[in-house]
C-alpha cells in the first residue's frame, strides 16, 4: 500500500488501478487508485497534460467519445461497476460541469435546466418540471436573477452566470456526484468567488470532484487533493496536510511553483 | 547636440498622396466594373420584360402559336403566361428536396463526425467530382434510370431525381461546414446528460446549426431551380398544369428555351427570365438574411 495515497471509509467512488491510453503506450492515465471522500469537495491538480481532465472524463465516461481510447481498471460508485451501467443511467448519477459555459444555445433558461430530463424523452408533467427548474435555479442561487426571463435564450447571461446555469441543469438529475473541469478558469474573479461559494454549499448535498490548475483554488475550497504529475498519481491526501507538508518532492516543488 | 534626421522632412508628401489617390480611383472603377454586368443584366429585363407582367402571366398557361401570332399583330402584349411553368418549377424543387435533403444532412453529418477517416475522406472525394458532373450528364442518367427504367415516359419524377443528385453536393458541403462551426462543447454538454447519439445530433446539433442549414438548402434551391438541359431529357414539358409527378410536366426555364424557339413569342423570353431572375435573387436574399440573423 502506497503511504501518499489517502485511506477514506464509506468512499462515494472508488478508482482501481485505472489505465488510460491514446494510442499505443500513451498513458495519459497509468495505474491511479483512489478513493473519493463523500460530501467534500476533491481537487485534482497537477500540470498541463497530466492526465487530471483524462481521469476526470472517465469518472463518467466521456473519454469514450475519443477514438482510439484503451481503459484498464475499474471504478466503482456506490460499490457498482460504472461500466455495468449504461451511460445514460451513469451520466444522471454522475454530473459534469465543463471549462467554459456551454448552455444549449437553442434553448432557453428554462429548457436548458430541464434538459437532461426532455432530450432523454421523460414525459414529466408542467408542475413537476417547473419544480425541478425553481429548486436547481435556487440551489445555484441564479433564479432570483433570472426569474423574469425564464423563457429567454440564455445568451445574454454574464459568464458566471451561464456556468451557474450549467451547474443547475446539471443538479436537475439530483446526481450523486458532480465533475467539475476548470469551471472558472474562464471567469473573471468576481464570479470565480461566487461559484466557489456556490461549491462549498453544494457539498452539503453531493460529492464534487474538481480539476484546477489554480492552486489558491484548491486550498480554499477543497477537502482532500490529488496531485498528477505525468499521468501518475502521485500523493493524495488532506488539502491542508498536502499544501504545508507534502510528502513527495514532486508534489512540493509543483506547490513551490518549481514547475507547472 | 542636432538630432540627425533620418527622413528628409520636405519628402514628397504630394506625390504620395496623388499615388494614394490612384490607387483608390483604380480600386473604384474596378470594382463597378465588376458589378456593371448584373445591373445591365437587370436592367435589361426589366425593360423587355416587365410589360407582359401581369395576373394571367402568372395564372394561365402558355398561349398557343395562333393566339400570340395574333397578339404581336394587332400590337398588343402577349396574351397567356407560364402558370405550368411556375407549377411545374415548384413541384419539381419541392420533389428534389424531399429527395436531396434528408440524404444530404445524413451524408453532412457523417463526413463531420468521421473527420480524417478513410471512407469519409472517400465520400468527401466523390462528393466534389458529383459537384463537378455537367448538369446534362446528370439528366442523360436520370433518363436512363427513372425514364426509361420507372415512369417508362417523361415525367416530373425524373426531372426531380436530376435536381435532387444535383443537390446533393452542396447541401453535403454546407452540413459539414455548418457542424463544424458548432462548439464542440456544446456537443459535450448532451452527453454529459447521458442524451443518447441520435438525439444529441437531432435535438441538440441540428437546431443551433439551423441557420447554416436552412442557408445550404436554399442556396442549392436557387442553384437548381434555373436548370434547363437535365430538364429537357427527363420531363420534357407540358402545355398545361400538371401535379402529376409520373407524367410530362413544364419549368420556367424550359419555357423560356420553349418561347425562343417560337419567333411569335419572343417578349415571354424576357418576361419569364425577369421572373427566374427575380425568384433566385429572392432566394438568395433570403438566405443571406437567415445567416445573418443566427450567425
Amino acid at each position: 500500500m502506497n503511504d501518499n495515497i489517502l485511506q477514506i471509509s464509506n468512499p462515494v467512488l472508488s478508482i482501481i488501478g485505472l489505465s488510460i491510453s491514446y494510442g499505443e503506450d500513451k498513458y495519459a492515465v497509468n495505474d491511479v487508485s483512489a478513493d473519493v471522500k463523500r460530501n467534500a469537495i476533491t481537487a485534482i491538480m497537477g500540470p498541463s497534460g497530466c492526465g487530471k481532465s483524462t481521469l476526470l472524463r472517465a469518472i463518467n465516461r466521456m473519454h469514450e467519445l475519443y477514438p482510439n481510447i484503451h481503459t484498464k481498471g475499474e471504478i466503482k460508485l456506490n460499490g457498482d461497476s460504472i461500466y455495468d451501467m449504461s451511460t445514460t443511467k451513469l451520466r444522471r448519477k454522475i454530473g459534469m460541469v465543463f471549462q467554459r459555459p456551454n448552455p444549449f444555445p437553442t434553448m432557453s433558461i428554462y429548457e436548458n435546466v430541464i434538459a437532461g430530463y426532455d432530450l432523454n424523452g421523460s414525459k414529466l408533467k408542467k408542475s413537476e418540471k417547473d419544480e425541478i427548474v425553481e429548486s436547481s435555479l435556487t440551489d445555484v442561487g441564479l433564479l432570483d436573477e433570472v426569474k423574469d426571463s425564464l423563457n429567454k435564450k440564455g445568451n445574454f447571461l454574464s459568464g458566471g452566470q451561464q456556468q451557474r446555469l450549467c451547474i443547475a441543469r446539471t443538479l436537475a438529475f439530483k446526481p450523486d456526484v458532480i465533475l467539475m473541469d476548470e469551471p472558472t478558469s474562464a471567469l473573471d474573479p468576481l464570479s470565480t468567488a461566487k461559484i466557489e461559494d456556490l461549491l462549498v454549499e453544494l457539498k452539503a448535498h453531493y460529492s464534487i470532484i474538481l480539476v484546477t490548475h489554480n492552486m489558491s483554488q484548491a486550498a480554499r475550497i477543497s477537502d482532500n487533493a490529488m496531485f498528477m504529475y505525468l499521468g501518475e498519481l502521485v500523493e493524495y491526501d488532506k488539502t491542508k496536510k498536502m499544501f504545508t507538508n507534502p510528502k513527495d518532492s514532486r508534489t512540493e516543488g509543483y506547490l513551490t511553483g518549481k514547475f507547472g | 547636440m542636432e538630432t540627425k534626421v533620418l527622413i528628409d522632412e520636405k519628402d514628397n508628401s504630394n506625390w504620395r498622396e496623388l499615388k494614394n489617390k490612384l490607387f483608390f480611383g483604380t480600386v473604384v472603377v474596378l470594382a463597378t466594373l465588376t458589378i456593371s454586368p448584373i445591373l445591365l443584366i437587370v436592367y435589361e429585363l426589366l425593360v423587355k420584360g416587365l410589360k407582359q407582367i401581369n395576373f394571367d402571366f402568372f395564372l394561365k398557361v402558355a398561349p398557343d402559336t395562333f393566339q400570340a401570332m395574333t397578339a404581336v399583330r394587332n400590337g398588343e402584349i402577349i396574351p397567356g403566361g407560364i402558370a405550368n411553368g411556375i407549377t411545374g418549377t415548384l413541384l419539381m424543387v419541392v420533389v428534389a428536396s424531399l429527395i436531396a435533403i434528408p440524404i444530404s444532412l445524413l451524408i453532412g453529418i457523417f463526413l463531420y463526425e468521421n473527420q480524417g477517416k478513410k471512407y469519409a475522406n472517400l465520400i468527401r472525394s466523390l462528393t466534389d467530382i458529383l459537384q463537378g458532373v455537367p448538369s446534362v450528364v446528370l439528366g442523360l442518367i436520370a433518363y436512363i434510370w427513372i425514364v426509361q427504367g420507372v415512369t417508362k415516359g417523361f415525367s416530373a419524377l425524373a426531372g426531380s431525381v436530376a435536381l435532387a443528385i444535383m443537390m446533393l453536393p452542396l447541401i453535403i458541403r454546407s452540413t459539414e461546414e455548418t457542424m463544424k462551426m458548432i462548439p464542440i462543447s456544446i456537443k459535450e454538454a448532451g452527453a454529459a446528460l447521458g442524451v443518447p447519439y441520435h438525439k444529441i445530433i437531432l435535438k441538440v446539433m441540428i437546431p443551433s446549426g439551423f441557420s447554416g442549414l436552412m442557408t445550404g438548402i436554399l442556396l442549392s434551391i436557387s442553384r437548381v431551380l434555373g436548370e434547363t438541359a437535365p430538364l429537357m431529357l427527363t420531363t420534357l414539358g407540358s402545355t398545361t398544369v400538371n401535379f402529376n409527378i409520373t407524367k410530362p410536366t413544364s419549368a420556367v426555364p424550359l419555357q423560356i428555351w420553349e418561347f425562343y424557339n417560337n419567333p411569335n413569342m419572343i417578349d415571354l423570353v424576357w418576361s419569364s427570365s425577369l421572373f427566374l431572375m427575380a425568384f433566385v435573387l429572392t432566394l438568395n436574399i433570403i438566405a443571406k438574411r437567415i445567416s445573418m440573423r443566427f450567425s
